[in-house]
């Protein structure tokens, strides 16, 4: 069975991200790029199913400009077996990413296709979703285990209740959540390895989707400053400021 | 004019109350109607919930035993039938609304703005990015649907207004996959409210002193139906364990109210709760950090504030 | 031994900064059939880089002729150099600029960024780049020789237990080692005490910078501009005085250098920076800006005299890690570059490391530290004693016939009872970051906090006994990060590592009174992720 991993490079976890001082967007010269962390648990599940035999193949696939090749090779070098690399020019939306992984999912013919369950930069957690509408296949979201037996899949939700346990037939899509996995280690000889591994280049034109914002974004700005509120002086004031915000 | 279409989420016979905030939403978004529809095995009671809300002109009740849990893949056909009449389609940015608008909006070729946070005009909204690090104003096309999920820390839930809107059964013709099956729901491994997700925290700090007494933490926390967090520093002294952390190496949480009791506000801390509703901050050293960002400050010995509070509630 | 994995290679080079990165350049260039990789502990190129920085361009004119066509990001060209005594908390003079002052021809850069800008060109080149791997530990062979680097093990729990994604490290095996660590590099403090490589030379010394980047309100940079002071808030018997470059778009490099052979054990090298940006002088510069990045750096400042011998049987060592820095000019990366060339050279044409230690001090790397090896010792008599003789040696350019000796920096902190400090006239402070905490934030500094604690403390029973009483638990205030904390008092006092804050400075490894602070890396990729500094 072949797993179809979506792969997002974004700006670091760690990068202190800095809005432009005009507004126009955030800072990302010279900042650190790291592959998507829910998508590396998403590569990591998918390379777990491949070591226990219930997949053959894990392929990871990215969308993005040119220089995106070296973080497939990351991929390559946790250990899938093959890349694609959908090339554009200007970051893309979710609806458009959906689109342009179906036509990899008609292609490919994959039984599942895991993704994590946002990316870190846009924060939409759309993509997922909206390839399994298109596909007309289910969506196992937010997952946090994920059991196949033969065409089926049941998956372990986190969702604000607790955790939810849906069944799924395959071929289907899973996004995954924190606690699914914990990614590993990249060895220094695997990424040797990985520059020899199959790494196809296609256009998303080529695909037939067509890049383009949906929405536009006309306005970037840091987060709004919390500023010091009111001190209270005793716990019957603290009680009846609480109150007065409808908390209490 | 935009006519909005509100999804209700719902458990246990009870209307959740982000639906309520979506509400508040959406009448920021000029409509002339703002409808709500409620899709359930038996809606009935639902339903009137939601038609008691201020500012709902008209609940759809859609039963169907297929609705007997919240699949996305089973409801969103279902929306995506009714969202013709519509010119908007909204969520609650839960993982029930996250979980489904998007599928909403790709069934009508639509894209979709999750988790806004401020509402311009009925096509101009503010989200979150980075984590919060960066907030965008997203303008959406007016010649087209806008799907989208509020966020629930943002906006304050609509109250009940002077009378009950009509209730409608709506029959939905759409075709219902079989491929995906509810099995179970295991509810919250304590009874206490998860952290990442819950509406109150209450956090202890080193000043706390032990592990032993961070139950009084607990207790108040209990009181207040909140979850229970630590500042980095309570963790690494050994008074609670690791997945309480809140901070930018823990948990990043936006609870309506967070109450941060002897923790100092660290920049790391603050990273972890600087879109929570309302911070108050109970700290012995009247100059610590927490209180440049806190709502509401108290300058005092937790260990003396903390019993009274709990009385007092 | 283990059934560890390993690679081979040519020549193993360990540090991706400035030297490793142009020795590995210039060997592929000369050689390049040669196999050669360099091993880098921070997760980026750059991301644990921090310097001032203002280059002389012309190690890097000979390395890459053509760089100027496609120069590093921020990289401005110096327009003018100041010179000012900060007399004291409210008066500054400005003074003629010392000849090793003036910039005229050379750059202010951000040096990550100039070797994250030099690393794909290395790669293009044929050069295997691994960052996010920190070598843990050397290896040896039966002779006794270095043959490698042992890569640390990756998914260590912190009580030394195996983590699911545990990965072991492998070794990396090369007939040739190069060491380019940068200043009090771990590798090389081993290697050292090894081979009795300083038997022959001065004790090393160090000085420990501080910097911030700052977006400054718009306007207020003038690109090109270089600033350095003296005086205020260093008192006479403390080395300290600060830089301020200004790079393009209206940002500036802010930074404060302390010499680590201060006296007063309750010294904090972070409150010195801090009040020096609050000096009605300088402040005006920082109001309506805000912080980009911060972090610390351990400076190497010994030269002629305590340069150690630079190879080794099968290593060798280059740059900051051997300790190449020219003081007065407070530059190194022109002398880390030109070092990583000649053992490039030398290795081209001998393919070994014998005979580089010869080559390295007949050079004009060597003679430029001759010239100006009497400066920084000069200060050890104080502020007036040192400007005096740092004017005659300059004068002299360095034919004194005498030379001044290095004495180890740890010595020279004073006990408690026998040091009065003096009256330090500190200034309120409103301007971020209010405290080492916050800093620490800037420098994104990450390690997992399930990992086995990288600074290890020989015996922690010295911390609350004789070190509390004696010095007053120096590290607690010569941390830039806030690493070491005594917690408790009386019986009940423990010393505490907050190891995540750490940003890899080793100015503990260097400064602790007792030498009983060893640092060694943590799991690769941890640490600071500096963003252009």
């Amino acid at each position: 069975m072949k797993i179809l991993v979506a792969y997002k490079r974004v700006v670091d976890y760690n990068v202190r991200i800095q809005v432009k001082p005009d507004g126009s967007g955030v800072v990302t010269e010279g900042v650190k790029l790291s592959p998507n962390p829910f998508d590396d648990i998403a590569l990591e599940e998918a390379l777990r199913l491949r070591e226990k035999g219930v997949a053959t193949e894990v392929v990871v696939a990215t969308i993005g400009p040119a220089d995106a090749q070296a973080h497939l090779r990351n991929g390559l070098a946790m250990g899938a077996n093959r890349a694609i690399h959908v090339t554009t020019g200007a970051p893309i939306q979710p609806l458009t990413a959906a689109r342009a992984l179906l036509k990899l999912v008609e292609k490919e013919q994959p039984q599942i296709v895991i993704l994590g369950k946002q990316a870190i930069d846009d924060d939409c957690s759309q993509t997922g979703q909206m390839l399994a509408a298109l596909w007309g296949r289910p969506q196992a979201t937010f997952a946090s285990k994920v059991e196949i037996t033969g065409t089926v899949a049941k998956v372990t939700r986190e969702v604000d209740a607790g955790l939810e346990v849906i069944e799924v037939d395959l071929p289907a899509v899973i996004t995954t959540d924190l606690r699914l996995n914990e990614p590993r280690f990249i060895k220094l000889p695997d990424i040797m390895k990985a520059k020899s591994k199959p790494l196809e280049t296609v256009t998303l034109e080529s695909l037939g989707v067509e890049s383009g914002d949906h929405h536009k974004v006309s306005a970037y700005a840091p987060p709004p400053k919390r500023s010091k509120g009111v001190m209270v002086k005793d716990v019957p004031e603290l009680v009846a400021a609480l109150k007065a915000k409808g908390l209490l | 004019m935009s006519k909005i279409l509100i999804v209700a989420e719902h458990a246990n016979g009870q209307l959740n109350n982000s639906t309520a905030k979506v509400l508040s939403a959406a009448k920021q978004m000029g409509a002339s109607a703002i409808e709500v529809a409620v899709f359930a095995a038996d809606p009935a009671a639902i339903a009137a919930q939601a038609a008691q809300l201020d500012g709902v002109t008209r609940v759809r009740a859609v039963a169907n035993a297929a609705n007997a849990n919240a699949l996305a893949a089973v409801l969103a056909p279902q929306v995506a039938a009714l969202a013709a009449d519509y010119t908007h389609v909204l969520g609650p940015s839960t993982t029930f609304g996250k979980d489904l608008m998007p599928c909403v909006a790709a069934l009508l070729g639509e894209a979709m703005v999750s988790d806004i946070m401020k509402v311009h005009g009925a096509h101009r909204f503010e989200r979150p990015i980075y984590a919060g690090n960066a907030i965008i104003t997203v303008e959406c096309p007016a010649t087209r649907k806008v799907i989208a999920t509020v966020r629930n820390a943002s906006f304050a839930a609509t109250g009940n207004g002077a009378s009950a809107a009509p209730v409608e059964a709506a029959s939905v013709n759409a075709t219902l996959p079989s491929h995906t099956r509810f099995i179970e729901l295991k509810a919250g491994a304590s009874d206490r409210p998860d952290l990442q997700s819950a509406a109150r925290v209450v956090s202890g700090g080193r000043a706390v002193g032990s592990a032993e007494n961070f139950a009084i933490i607990y207790k108040l926390a209990d009181k207040l139906g909140a979850g229970v967090g630590a500042s980095r520093a309570a963790v690494d002294a050994g008074y609670a364990p690791n997945d309480m952390q809140v901070g930018q190496t823990g948990k990043i949480i936006a609870p309506e109210l967070y109450v941060a009791i002897g923790i100092s506000g660290a920049i790391q801390h603050l990273t972890g709760i600087k879109d929570a509703g309302t911070i108050v901050a109970i700290n012995k050293d009247g100059e610590a950090p927490i209180f440049e960002v806190a709502d509401i400050g108290l300058v005092g010995d937790l260990f003396k504030i903390i019993p009274e509070l709990e009385q007092a509630l | 031994m283990s059934d560890r994995e390993s690679m081979e290679y040519d020549v193993v080079t360990v540090g991706a900064g400035p030297a490793g990165l142009a020795f590995a350049i210039r060997l592929k260039q000369l050689k390049p059939d040669i196999r050669v990789c360099v091993i880098e502990k921070a997760s980026t190129i750059g991301a644990q880089i921090l310097s001032g920085a203002v280059i002389e361009p012309g190690p890097l004119d000979a390395l890459l002729p053509q760089w100027r066509k496609a120069p590093p990001p921020s990289c401005v060209p110096a327009t003018h150099d100041e010179f000012w005594w900060l007399r004291d908390k409210q008066h500054a003079t400005k003074l003629p600029t010392p000849p090793q002052m003036h910039n005229a021809g050379n750059y202010i850069v951000s040096l990550g960024a100039m070797c994250a800008w030099l690393a794909p060109q290395a790669e293009a080149l044929g050069v295997e780049i691994y960052p996010g791997f920190a070598a843990a530990e050397p290896l040896y062979d039966a002779a006794g020789a270095v043959c490698g680097v042992r890569i640390g093990d990756m998914g260590v729990a912190k009580d030394g237990s195996h983590k699911p994604a545990y990965t072991q490290g492998i070794d990396i095996k090369a007939p040739l080692t190069v060491l380019a660590e940068g200043a009090r590099g771990h590798l090389t403090k081993q290697l050292v005490a090894r081979y009795e490589l300083d038997r022959d030379s001065d004790p090393q010394c160090w000085s420990i910078g501080i910097k911030e980047l700052w977006q400054l309100a718009p306007g207020k940079g003038t690109s090109g501009k270089i600033v350095h002071t003296v005086g205020w808030p260093a008192d006479t018997r403390t080395y300290g005085g600060s830089f301020l470059y200004h790079l393009d778009g209206d940002r500036v490099a802010v930074g404060y250098v302390v010499g680590l052979d201060y006296a007063d054990p309750k010294l904090m090298p972070f409150e010195l920076f801090q009040q020096f940006k609050h000096h009605p002088h300088v402040k005006p510069l920082f109001e309506g800006g805000k912080i980009v990045s911060g972090g610390a750096r351990a400076i190497v400042t010994g030269g002629w005299q305590s340069l150690p011998r630079v190879e080794m049987p099968g290593a060798i060592l280059i740059g900051d890690t051997a300790g190449l820095l020219n003081v007065p000019k407070i530059k190194g990366t022109h002398q880390a570059m030109r070092s990583a060339m000649l053992a490039a050279e030398h290795l081209a044409a001998s393919g070994k490391a014998e005979g580089f230690n010869f080559v390295l001090r007949n050079s004009p790397v060597m003679a430029e530290l001759r010239k100006v090896r009497n400066i920084k010792p000069g200060f050890k008599k104080g502020f007036w004693f040192g400007m005096a003789n740092a004017g005659w040696e300059t004068v002299t350019a360095g034919y004194s016939p005498w030379t001044l000796r290095n004495k180890p920096d740890y010595q020279q902190t004073r006990k408690l009872d026998a040091y009065v400090p003096p009256d330090r006239q500190w200034l309120d402070r409103d301007l971020p970051p209010r405290d080492r905490l916050a800093a620490v934030y800037f420098s994104a500094t990450e390690h997992d906090e399930d990992q086995p604690v990288h600074l290890h403390v020989a015996d922690t029973s010295v911390c609350v006994t004789r070190c509390a009483q004696e010095f007053g638990n120096p590290c607690t205030k010569f941390c830039p990060a806030g690493v070491y904390e005594m917690i408790g008092s009386g019986a009940d006092m423990r010393l505490q590592i907050n190891a995540a804050n750490c940003v890899h400075c080793k100015t503990c490894d260097i400064k602790d009174p007792y030498q009983i602070i060893n640092w060694v890396t943590p799991e690769g990729g941890a640490g600071p992720n500096y963003q252009n500094l």
